[in-house]
């Protein structure tokens, strides 16, 4: 027997891909912004391993010289950017959403556990309700380092009239540093998250479309048996 | 729903129906696809979009300046003078502070410099720089901000221009809502927000890192604005003057932000 289940909320789907675009805009026209000063690369041993970022990215993707068009498109951008996101988190809160993302107690071990998992190390599925262990502290993560992007972002762009908020975050060099790393970080994560949204199938994928997913009877109740105590 | 016991633990689980998964399937992907699509039509509209009509601003796509503008405007209101740009010790500062532009100072003649106030349309006052030495010293290392991203704590002194302003009398002048400054060959400009001038760190400056500003720092006497970035802080101020429009800025002629506050 087949069953339909619900998955994710209509104003959830709405918020992340509203998100999507929103984050790319902001990632692009940061570039355009960093370009004009792009101090930032990662060294071992006294050799530059990786340059933020080399002279054929600049070119590939016509980087140079749009510091205003970025600066422009960013301030604008920022807005959106931050009211969706602020407007996803009030959702989740209200909704009760916030239950089914937010890490549990168990969750830092079991994320290991989904680790061993997903890279063929452990047979055994962890346990999970409608997020796992390591899904739960993404998504978290990932909303963390928007309020970061958010905070140092403005601790760069108003760093006197938010002097304190400049301070918090280590001064305005380390801000803007910080503001870099957060975005590289996004960049990482879109990447595995895109691995995993290809390797968990069309079902998975479409849900976050349609809301649902068609399982079977079988299905269902292995999900629900392995549900443990975050059932609901 | 006590017959179906399965689904008591699962509130979000319904028994399968070919005609709402079909049904409910086209209505979200329909709203999908018509959602990408208007923001790929948006996108394109919005980076397409006509310039400003040139202003006291150009060079930005028009609904982007609108936006750009009304943020002037709402950090603009926040100005105030309890809030500095940090502090540092004299010993902190660069001893030579980077040097990035030359547009409006490359004229090497200085001989018979003198600072023009136009106190109105008519009535243009002259000041040497020692009569503008004479009013009372502020000097500070702050950290100096470009908008290209780097910053570098360097030290200046000057007048303050709220003490310019209080001891030359021109308290209904700085009633008026901007400052427009140029360079003698009128080749940089720059306007600035009344709140922001008449901010205790705004200097005409005269002196950095302790010795009288070299030419290529903008001698004789530039603008230090700690609370806007280095565009800004106009070199070799030529003229003064007042002015309840937005003066002819540099930068934001070049599509920048008008208020560049930090």
């Amino acid at each position: 027997m087949k069953y339909i289940i619900n998955k994710h909320p209509l104003a959830i789907r709405w918020f992340h891909w509203l998100n999507f675009p929103l984050l790319a805009v902001m990632i692009w026209s940061g570039l355009l912004i960093y370009w004009a000063y792009d101090p930032y690369a990662i060294k071992m041993f006294g050799a530059t391993v990786i340059k933020f970022f080399p002279e054929w990215f600049y070119q590939k993707y016509h980087i140079k010289r749009r510091l205003a068009e970025g600066m422009a498109f960013h301030f604008v951008f920022m807005w959106l950017f931050a009211v969706n996101g602020f407007l996803y988190v009030l959702y989740t809160i209200i909704s009760g959403e916030w239950r089914h993302l937010l890490p549990q107690k168990h969750s830092w071990r079991d994320a290991w556990l989904v680790l061993l998992h997903d890279l063929h190390v452990r047979k055994t599925v962890p346990p999970h309700n409608k997020y796992n262990a390591a899904q739960r502290i993404a998504y978290t993560a990932v909303v963390v380092m928007g309020l970061g992007s958010l905070l140092t972002g403005l601790a760069i762009y108003k760093p006197v009239q938010f002097n304190w908020l400049t301070f918090i975050c280590g001064g305005y060099r380390t801000a803007r540093l910080i503001h870099f790393v957060l975005t590289i970080g996004y960049c990482l994560f879109f990447i595995i998250h895109i691995v995993q949204v290809a390797l968990a199938g069309w079902q998975n994928f479409i849900s976050m479309i349609r809301g649902f997913e068609v399982k079977d009877r079988a299905a269902v109740e292995s999900v629900t048996a392995k549900g443990g105590s975050d059932e609901r | 729903m006590s017959d179906k016991p399965e689904m008591q633990s699962s509130p979000n689980t319904e028994l399968y129906d070919a005609k709402k998964v079909s049904r409910r399937t086209f209505i979200s992907s329909l709203t999908f696809v018509a959602g990408a699509t208007l923001a790929y039509w948006g996108w394109d509209a919005l980076y397409d979009a006509a310039k400003e009509p040139t202003g006291a601003t150009a060079g930005a796509r028009k609904p982007l300046r609108r936006v750009l503008n009304a943020n002037g405007e709402l950090f603009e209101n926040n100005v105030s003078a309890e809030q500095l740009s940090r502090t540092y010790p004299k010993a902190m500062a660069v001893k030579r502070p980077r040097v990035n532009g030359d547009v409006g100072i490359t004229d090497k003649e200085l001989a018979g410099w003198k600072l023009k106030v136009a106190k109105s349309v008519s009535e243009t006052f002259e000041f040497t720089l020692d009569e503008i030495k004479k009013l009372p010293k502020t000097e500070f290392a702050f950290e100096f901000k470009c908008v290209e991203g780097w910053s570098q704590v360097s030290h200046w002194g000057g007048v303050k221009f709220s003490d310019f302003v209080r001891h030359y009398g021109l308290h209904e002048q700085a009633k008026m809502q901007y400052v427009g400054l140029r360079t003698p060959d009128e080749k940089y400009y720059v306007g600035i927000d009344m709140p922001s001038a008449m901010h205790p760190q705004t200097l005409l400056c005269y002196e950095v890192s302790g010795q009288p500003l070299s030419p290529d720092h903008g001698a004789p006497l530039r603008l230090i604005i700690p609370t806007k970035y280095g565009i800004k802080n106009l070199k070799r101020i030529g003229t003064l003057f007042f002015s309840n429009e937005r003066p002819p800025d540099y930068w934001a002629e070049r599509g920048y932000d008008y208020f560049s506050g930090l």
